[in-house]
């Protein structure tokens, strides 16, 4: 670990050099103007022998080196800290274990709180930027915007009841719940609290029980968490702040009061409305003028990444001034603009806009982080054993039995109901974090106990940052230990009951997400008819498979570009299995258990798992990767785009084994779309792509019959098509929304990234190696070499991932509903 | 409107797909809006594409064969009773129907019925029997691409091996019935329809 080592060395140094010269940063504090030409003394430092720095009395040369920091000060001060807290990020990933076991905040607050020990030490005060108002007004909304905008929406709008159920009546039962116990215990005279009352509580119950984005969000991205359980405590946490606000303005407002009369709690019911709802038509509303202005940015195009963040900054302000729920308008802002945006920017805005977002993001979220370890040493406490202990234990105790009677609700109404391992996570994933410190630190100081609520808060917060963002992990590999034992089943019934989870996973996508579908029906016809005519530029009807034939032949372009000429025989790799006896005959083959054994562990390695109900949303290190879903999609695009072809397959040969990816004769497609797009033979290649110019690339498609189909290309993942491609495809898996707009962006986005980025001419030189033999071989069999371009070579660059085939994972995706009337 | 008018559903119609299907009133009312919401070209039935057009599908590995399931025997469209019926298949087995008399015709959703849909995926030349070939072709649908020709030809013989009872090499629809008897194939190949 010599490497290592030393590179956390150096880390190290770096990291105390930039802290000690931190450190006479933060005795400064306002600087009386000077007059030019003179400069403030740094006590310490006397250069020795050097120029005349300091101006005597008597000398009036010219100074040649001056110095003047309070003038830099406050910038310099603040760069200093990103920096350091984004060294200390490096320093985490270079050794990886560390991030698997212990999540990156874990990591944060500790750093934060050697600093803030250091700091302690020489009597330094944290320097004055974490206030109240640089945490709500800069800190908070990049990270909220960075929620927002990544959220996948049609999960989210598929769970919205779930979400706001668990948002609101979970934050509220919470709140109460914590603050009728802990007034109980208050009662008890051991714990000298006594004196704390009842609005009191209830008012530091409704802090505490704020469940905050930051921290559950940089814990879970690091467990990998069905979708459905991410989309509602994500959800949750989001707009549980709605509740929070109004909890907490109602609380401080009562707990000056004498008395609450029953009109208050009305009132608190009316406020709470007009949080809510006035949170999000602030976000809808700036999020549909930031989408109408950018339809007329086309010739601005440097600043258009910039309307985005101001619009969705102003909707923070706005709501921040009639102090209603900011971050919903944030995040519904975010998720507002984002859909049309995306159609009328350029692509690097897009890209750009991407990239920034998540980069303030990840700022922000290891700047809060960071500093709530540095405060935590350096603020005075107040430590009271048993309150302290008794809110952690009630805070678990009333969250436990909140989400379990909240889910026993809900369940019935849920397609996907929450099993008792997902309810586990949900309950113990509530973590709290710097929302909950921002806000007690704002708590009037009339309320006699600060000192100690702040000091539970931290208590609170360290708690369940630690403890259980460290332990989830392995409590979610324990329960997920059960397997099957797959070696007792047959071949047979392995690849049968694959084809049948295939099979009703499609009818079920098929048939929908009824309970929605009625809305969302309604909205994407309104969207199609009105919405999408006035927000965006030039509004074309394009199929969604159309567009999704395009995206496939780009991405094809794309990775033969970018792959190694050689070859490799993708099934090499693969320990084979005995007696390869091809003899024209058919013999029996007797196969050994080692065979079988091979097999078994074959096909649950390679068989695809159904659709992704256990993507890891790993939102925060990079934007999700469905390198599943391209591969299937790339290998059906054959079939999906002969099935645009108006009929011109029909040939006498086909009509056995392919009638089904023929269109009937004399039907075309929807006559709605706009003919120029719809050129679909096989040489016509290059006027779908007409966006690009892909001459080059255009004319290897026209080769001649590759007779070989297999993969042939290295197994390596291509980096340089993970990031765009992969975030279109998850816009493609997302967004259901008759698909058009979101997949015409993401071809869009492929587009002209590729240009940017690559160099139209092909390196590769399509000498497949021989081919794997057997005449049958073809993917589905639906290959025919019409000069057309074969698709599958492209497809294995990701195949050999080891990370992504999850062994366990064979019974892992069963998120079935489980069928209750078998139960006997 | 006149076409639209045309395809409204019509109380005998739901009764008559009730009666045949065993789906519920507003099971069938849902299913029907989803029919429409499909049906772009709003003539009453759907086509391949207007399948294709669900992205799920298109991820689906075997979402051409599902696709085409639907679709009767060279025809290229289908309305709205042959759509029910597909669906019919995965209707969960209530325990009121298990010992329903067997003079009654067997209900669409019966075990046998699903497993012959089932068949009937891989068997695309509906020769009741699935070739060697055919199981290749499916299970190079539903395997990565990291699996050379020859293992996929072995696992392919295992299985025939394995069903193939009359020595013909290929499997017939008793010989997967017989293979699948250990599996819970009512409750596997059932969805929770909503009402």
């Amino acid at each position: 670990m010599g490497g290592f080592s030393q590179m956390k060395l150096a880390v190290n140094f770096l990291t105390i050099g930039l802290v000690l010269l931190s450190l006479p940063c933060g005795s400064y504090t306002e600087i009386p103007p000077k007059p030019p030409g003179s400069v403030t003394v740094l006590p310490p430092v006397k250069p020795a022998g050097g120029p005349q720095a300091f101006p005597d009395a008597e000398n009036s040369n010219l100074p040649v080196f001056t110095m003047n920091y309070p003038r830099i000060q406050v910038p310099f001060e603040v760069t200093l800290w990103v920096l350091l807290a984004s060294f200390a990020k490096i320093g985490f990933h270079v050794y990886h274990k560390i991030t698997f076991w212990v999540p990156e905040s874990c990591l944060l607050i500790s750093i934060g709180l050697i600093v803030g020990a250091i700091m302690h030490s020489v009597h330094e005060e944290p320097p004055a930027v974490l206030s109240y108002n640089v945490f709500f007004l800069f800190m908070l909304p990049p990270i909220v915007l960075e929620s927002g905008y990544f959220m996948p929406t049609r999960p989210f709008f598929e769970n919205v009841g779930t979400v706001l159920w668990f948002a609101v009546v979970g934050t509220l039962w919470n709140s109460i719940g914590i603050g009728m116990s802990l007034y109980a215990v208050c009662q008890i005279e051991a714990f000298e609290v006594q004196d704390i009352n009842l609005q009191e509580n209830m008012l530091f119950a409704a802090i505490i029980s704020a469940v905050d984005p930051v921290a559950v969000l940089s814990v879970f991205e690091d467990v990998s968490v069905n979708e459905q359980l991410y989309i509602v405590v994500f959800g949750e946490c989001l707009f549980n702040d709605a509740v929070t606000v109004v909890l907490y303005n109602m609380f401080n407002f009562v707990a000056e009061m004498p008395m609450v009369e029953p009109v208050d709690v009305f009132l608190g019911v009316a406020r709470f409305f007009v949080v809510g709802l006035g949170g999000m038509g602030f976000g809808v509303i700036f999020g549909f003028v930031a989408s109408f202005t950018t339809r007329f940015t086309s010739n601005v195009r440097e600043i258009e990444p910039l309307f985005i963040f101001m619009y969705s900054y102003l909707a923070y302000l706005v709501a921040e001034l009639f102090s209603i729920s900011s971050i919903m308008a944030i995040v519904t802002c975010a998720l507002t603009m984002k859909y049309y945006v995306e159609e009328n920017v350029s692509q690097r805005s897009c890209t750009t806009i991407r990239h920034v977002v998540k980069m303030l993001g990840t700022i922000s979220e290891t700047l809060i982080f960071f500093f709530l370890g540095v405060v935590t040493i350096t603020t005075e406490h107040e430590w009271n054993w048993g309150y302290i202990m008794f809110t952690l234990l009630l805070a678990l105790v009333w969250r436990g039995l909140g989400v379990l009677v909240l889910t026993q609700i809900i369940n019935p109404f849920r397609t996907i109901p929450f099993n008792f391992k997902d309810q586990f996570i949900l309950g113990y994933g509530g973590l709290r974090g710097a929302i909950s410190f921002a806000l007690v630190f704002t708590l009037p100081d009339s309320i006699g106990r600060k000192k100690l609520f702040v000091t539970t808060t931290i208590c609170m917060i360290m708690f369940t940052v630690f403890i259980q963002g460290i332990s989830i992990r392995p409590l979610i590999e324990f329960i997920n230990v059960r397997r099957t034992n797959r070696n007792l089943e047959t071949i047979n019934v392995e690849i049968h009951s694959r084809l049948i989870e295939h099979t009703i996973s499609g009818v079920e996508d098929l048939c929908g997400q009824w309970s929605h579908y009625y809305w969302k029906d309604k909205f994407l016809k309104f969207n199609n008819r009105i919405l999408r005519k006035i927000l965006i530029r030039d509004n074309r009807a394009e199929s969604s498979i159309v567009a999704l034939y395009k995206k496939l032949e780009l991405q094809n372009a794309m990775e033969i570009l970018d792959t190694v000429s050689g070859d490799i025989n993708a099934g090499s790799s693969i320990v084979p299995l005995h007696e390869e006896k091809k003899g024209s005959g058919k013999p029996k083959r007797k196969f050994v258990a080692a065979d079988l054994m091979n097999m078994h562990d074959i096909l649950s390695k390679n068989m695809y798992k159904i659709r992704q109900r256990t993507t890891a949303y790993t939102t925060k290190h990079s934007l999700p990767n469905d390198s599943r879903t391209k591969e299937i999609l790339i290998r059906r695009h054959t079939s999906i785009r002969r099935s645009l072809r108006p009929g011109s397959l029909n040939g006498p040969n086909e009509a056995k084994s392919q009638k089904y990816f023929s269109l009937p004769p004399g039907k075309s497609l929807d006559s709605k779309f706009p003919p120029q797009r719809l050129r679909h033979t096989g040489n016509d290649d290059d006027e779908t792509m007409s966006e690009v110019d892909y001459p080059s690339a255009r004319s290897r498609f026209n080769q001649p019959s590759r007779s070989s189909s297999r993969a042939m290309l290295p197994l390596r993942r291509l980096n340089t098509l993970t990031e765009v491609p992969s975030s279109s495809v998850v816009d493609l898996v997302d967004e259901r929304s008759g698909g058009r707009g979101a997949w015409g962006r993401g071809m869009s986005r492929l587009n002209s990234s590729s240009s940017d980025s690559r160099i139209p001419v092909p390196r590769h030189d399509p000498s497949n190696g021989p081919d794997n033999g057997s005449s049958g071989d073809h993917d589905s069999g639906d290959h025919r070499p019409e000069g057309e371009q074969q698709p599958l070579s492209p497809t294995p660059a990701w195949a050999a991932e080891p990370g992504e085939r999850d062994d366990s994972g064979t019974q892992k995706p069963l998120l079935r509903p489980q069928w209750k009337t078998r139960k006997p | 409107m006149g076409s639209r008018a045309s395809t409204l559903l019509r109380e005998e119609e739901i009764e008559e797909i009730k009666k045949e299907t065993g789906f519920s009133h507003s099971q069938i009312t849902r299913l029907y809006s989803r029919f429409t919401s499909l049906d772009k070209g709003e003539n009453g039935t759907l086509g391949r594409e207007d399948f294709q057009r669900i992205p799920e599908l298109a991820i689906n590995p075997l979402g051409d064969r599902i696709i085409n399931a639907f679709f009767p025997e060279g025809e290229d469209q289908v309305n709205f009773r042959g759509f029910m019926r597909t669906l019919a298949h995965f209707r969960p087995i209530e325990d009121n129907e298990k010992n329903k008399d067997h003079t009654a015709s067997e209900p669409l959703n019966s075990r046998s019925n699903k497993l012959l849909f089932a068949f009937r995926l891989y068997d695309l030349d509906r020769d009741d029997k699935i070739s060697r070939d055919e199981l290749l072709q499916v299970l190079r649908m539903m395997v990565g691409v990291n699996i050379s020709d020859e293992q996929l030809g072995s696992i392919a013989d295992r299985t025939i091996q394995e069903a193939d009872q009359n020595g013909d090499n290929s499997i017939s629809f008793n010989e997967f019935i017989k293979v699948l008897e250990k599996v819970d194939v009512e409750q596997k190949m059932s969805i929770r329809f909503l009402h």
